[in-house]
């Protein structure tokens, strides 16, 4: 496939990594902040190719990880409501409420459906005007012009049985969080590719200049990781702390203007409770009061919300980097894919479920 | 986050007044809302993420980082040779 | 080829179990039902499993039953047979490059294949709903017809049921079938020997997103075909073709996909499996449509597709002989049986790095992360 093959080349990643190898003199601690990176450097095992003086933290990347339990406790509620079709990105699934997952919801009758895009809900919608069709609106940035959207669609065509239920994440605060935790010990970031496509990466100067700390606007596929690391790791060897743009072809320093104009005419920042972490203050988006018809949170009364997190699961302090999924009591025993504990180990690039599935781990 | 894929746009139209288009992936079509890319056009290369294009990918850019690439690893041929 | 590995202790002492799935994205639940039926037990995966031996298993027990196989192999008189069952509910009827009918003999046909017995006659139990068109029955019946006649079995035996109107969403199909061991076969999970050779049939990941495709929720239009087909003439000509023990394991990897047999069997022979990335084939359609949707094709349903492994020496014999035969045009040797680590499958990825391939389904669910 074009503009993906290229980029898989073994022959071209192996070149990289050499030269990381020449490059680096001392031990780095890097992140990288999204799912879809952690779950190709474990895929192609990219972490054993590299150096040992790498040593690589996996983030908060992950959506479907830092969803507050709360709010999926909520989307379990108004998913049980009979006359509620809830619609779902795949992800979502299989995660862990307080005592249940919409898996079990679907099990004892209720009409939860996966789908791949915000618009097909829109068209669920259309096409069962006598039930309320929620959708689960989560995501980083990246999802949230594909969220806004659909809030807007169902607007102008005047549906008044469409509502989102929204979790929408930011990833400045959360770098913020992470870079002035005293335990923090990462010292370069591969930020996201496919936020940046949408935000362009002017956010970020600001965190690099505050902390001192390289930030590489990184893609996907193991060229593009390879190369995000090697300018991370000159970076650091120079002592240099700029932010770089190593996917170019997909990422402008602007960013998608129509998009973020869009994201401001739907969503407003707030504060944000993160899975597993807590409180990050501005580090989300709701939908305005011009939208509040639209939101599911308020459609649908939802109390007795009580949401009680597994006490053995440190999901939290793996998201920080702090800890890795093995340091866990219940990493492989209590927790695992099929009975998950906590967030991270049931999606797919939560780091908790992607080192059990892929990792071959010396220890 | 966030699976995005590259697809060559075939196909461009409008539905339920948003802009969308047929996107090809390596011979799989789906649609996608081209509402965000609106100087799209056919035979555009674009990043897909669920159901929306985010971005034309610029070629020239693509050939440049290849470019770039190519010669680090190449460097390092003629380094391991010597 | 022998590999050591350090496996951190949480992972050699916990057992990983099956996690299979129906031809779409269904997926075990974490949370436990103690009371009622749910969806989860028809998947494939731990709850199937724990159902089968909580309640099956301990109301029928016998050493026959609890040998767990695809197949019961059972001695009548002198002639060894193998005698299968499986039931078809796959929706929709209809899908590119087969149907319900079709399924249904193909999979009996592959589970007496896949222990090493010639299949030979097939039952059909049919249960119809109300107001099921009789011209789509006849469909699914010249379907069937047809592919029993390619394999060489008979439908020798039935039973038709109606029920009332939503009540079988059109039609159900039971296959039973039975055939003859061939002699001097042993072909069992748990007999992969070190250094036995792990060979493909060809490429996966085609029946599975050929339903997904045809139920129309996702929205993608690629034409993949399903690639189900009868398999008995393919493993007839590889155990002709070698010594015969040679032979040690046959497995078609139908729920679950490859990923899942092979730590199956990984599992019930207590070995390891290496296996190349670069080795399994996957057709491009296959892969643009996993790329879309965040599936992984390791993980998708076949229903043509068969694993076998035979020993290293005589790979090369039973290679040639697929190649020969139908279905079998592609088969390549793909990986070996190991030592350690045990019951774990690994891959060495096509950048050379070397990972675990695991059995669970995840990402069976499309996903935008």
């Amino acid at each position: 496939m074009k503009y993906l093959s290229e980029y898989r080349d073994a022959q071209l990643v192996r070149g990289i990594i050499d030269e990381i190898k020449r490059t680096v003199s001392k031990k780095w601690v890097l992140m990288e902040i999204c799912g879809g990176q952690t779950h190709a450097i474990l895929r192609y095992g990219l972490e054993q190719l590299l150096p040992t003086e790498i040593e690589f933290v996996h983030g908060p990347g992950c959506p479907v990880c830092v969803t507050s339990l709360e709010l999926i406790d909520k989307a379990l509620a108004i998913a049980s409501q009979p006359g509620v079709i809830f619609t779902t990105f795949g992800d979502m699934l299989r995660v862990p409420g307080s005592n249940d997952d919409l898996f079990s919801v679907r099990a004892r009758g209720g009409d939860v459906r996966v789908v791949y895009s915000p618009l097909d809900a829109v068209k669920i919608a259309q096409q069962n005007p006598d039930k309320q069709v929620v959708f689960f609106g989560i995501g980083f940035e990246t999802t949230a012009p594909a969220n806004a959207m659909s809030v807007i669609q169902a607007r102008s065509l005047n549906l008044e049985n469409y509502s989102m239920l929204v979790s929408q994440v930011r990833v400045p605060p959360a770098m913020n969080v992470i870079l002035s935790s005293i335990n923090n010990r990462v010292q370069a970031f591969l930020a996201a590719g496919h936020v940046c496509t949408v935000m362009g990466y002017w956010e970020y100067a600001p965190i690099a200049e505050k902390y001192h700390i390289p930030i590489v606007v990184t893609g996907f596929e193991p060229v593009d990781i390879a190369q995000g690391i090697l300018m991370a790791v000159k970076q650091l060897e120079e002592r240099r702390y700029e932010v770089e743009n190593a996917y170019s072809r997909v990422v402008s320093f602007e960013g998608n203007q129509p998009a973020q104009i869009i994201i401001s005419q739907v969503f407003m920042e707030c504060d944000q409770k993160w899975r597993g972490i807590g409180t990050i203050p501005e580090s989300g988006w709701s939908l305005r009061p011009e939208f509040s018809y639209y939101d599911a949170e308020k459609r649908f009364k939802v109390d007795q919300i009580k949401p009680q997190e597994s006490p053995i699961c440190i999901a939290g302090k793996i998201l920080q980097g702090l800890n890795k999924p093995y340091e866990c009591s219940a990493f492989g025993g209590l927790c695992t894919p099929e009975h998950p504990l906590g967030a991270t180990m049931v999606s797919s690039e939560g780091a908790c479920a992607a080192y059990f599935r892929y990792s071959y781990i010396d220890q | 986050m966030c699976l995005g894929i590259p697809g060559k746009i075939i196909e461009i139209y409008q539905s339920g007044g948003l802009k969308m288009g047929k996107i090809d992936f390596g011979g799989v079509t789906r649609e996608a809302c081209l509402e965000y890319i609106p100087e799209a056009k056919i035979g555009d290369y674009t990043l897909i993420h669920v159901g929306f294009a985010l971005n034309i990918i610029s070629e020239d850019e693509a050939q440049e980082t290849l470019k770039l690439i190519t010669e680090i690893a190449e460097i390092e041929n003629e380094s391991d040779a010597q | 080829m022998q590999h050591t590995f350090d496996i951190p202790t949480s992972i050699n002492n916990m057992k990983p179990e099956t996690i299979g799935l129906e031809e779409g994205p269904i997926c075990p639940l974490p949370f436990t039902h103690n009371e009622v039926i749910v969806m989860g037990h028809g998947s494939g995966g731990k709850m199937s499993h724990d159902l089968i031996k909580k309640y099956f298993y301990s109301y029928f027990e016998n050493e026959l039953l609890l040998a767990g196989n695809d197949a019961a192999v059972i001695n009548i008189g002198n002639a060894t047979l193998a005698f299968s069952t499986d039931s078809h509910v796959v929706k929709p009827l209809f899908f590119p490059g087969g149907d319900i009918g079709r399924l249904a003999v193909c999979g009996t046909v592959n589970d007496v294949s896949m222990m090493g017995a010639v299949p030979l006659y097939l039952s059909a139990g049919f249960i119809l709903e109300e107001g099921f068109e009789i011209i789509t029955l006849s469909k699914i019946l010249e379907s069937m017809r047809t592919v029993a006649e390619e394999a060489g079995i008979q439908i020798v035996t039935g039973d038709t049921k109606v029920v009332q109107k939503n009540q079988a969403d059109g039609i159900y199909i039971n296959t039973t079938g039975v055939g003859l061991l061939y002699p001097g076969s042993n072909i069992t999970g748990s007999r992969a020997q070190p250094g036995d050779a792990v060979i493909l049939s060809g490429s996966i990941g085609e029946h599975g997103l050929a339903v997904l495709e045809a139920r129309g929720e996702l929205g993608f239009s690629s034409g993949i075909q399903s690639d189900v087909a009868p398999l008995n003439r393919l493993v007839r000509a590889l155990i002709d073709a070698v010594p015969k023990d040679a032979v040690h394991v046959l497995r078609d990897p139908t729920r679950g996909g490859l990923a899942t047999s092979l730590n199956e069997i990984a599992q019930q022979s207590r070995m390891g499996i290496i296996i190349d990335e670069n080795k399994v084939t996957i057709q491009p359609a296959v892969r643009s449509v996993c790329e879309l949707l965040g599936f992984d094709p390791m993980y998708v349903a076949n229903e043509g597709k068969l694993i076998c492994i035979v020993e290293e020496e005589f790979a090369h014999k039973a290679l040639m002989a697929m190649h020969n035969t139908r279905y079998g045009e592609n088969a390549a040797i793909i990986g070996y049986v190991t030592n350690q680590p045990q019951g774990r499958v690994l891959m060495t990825t096509t950048m050379g790095s070397t990972r675990i391939l695991d059995m669970l389904s995840g990402e069976m669910l499309p996903r935008i992360c």
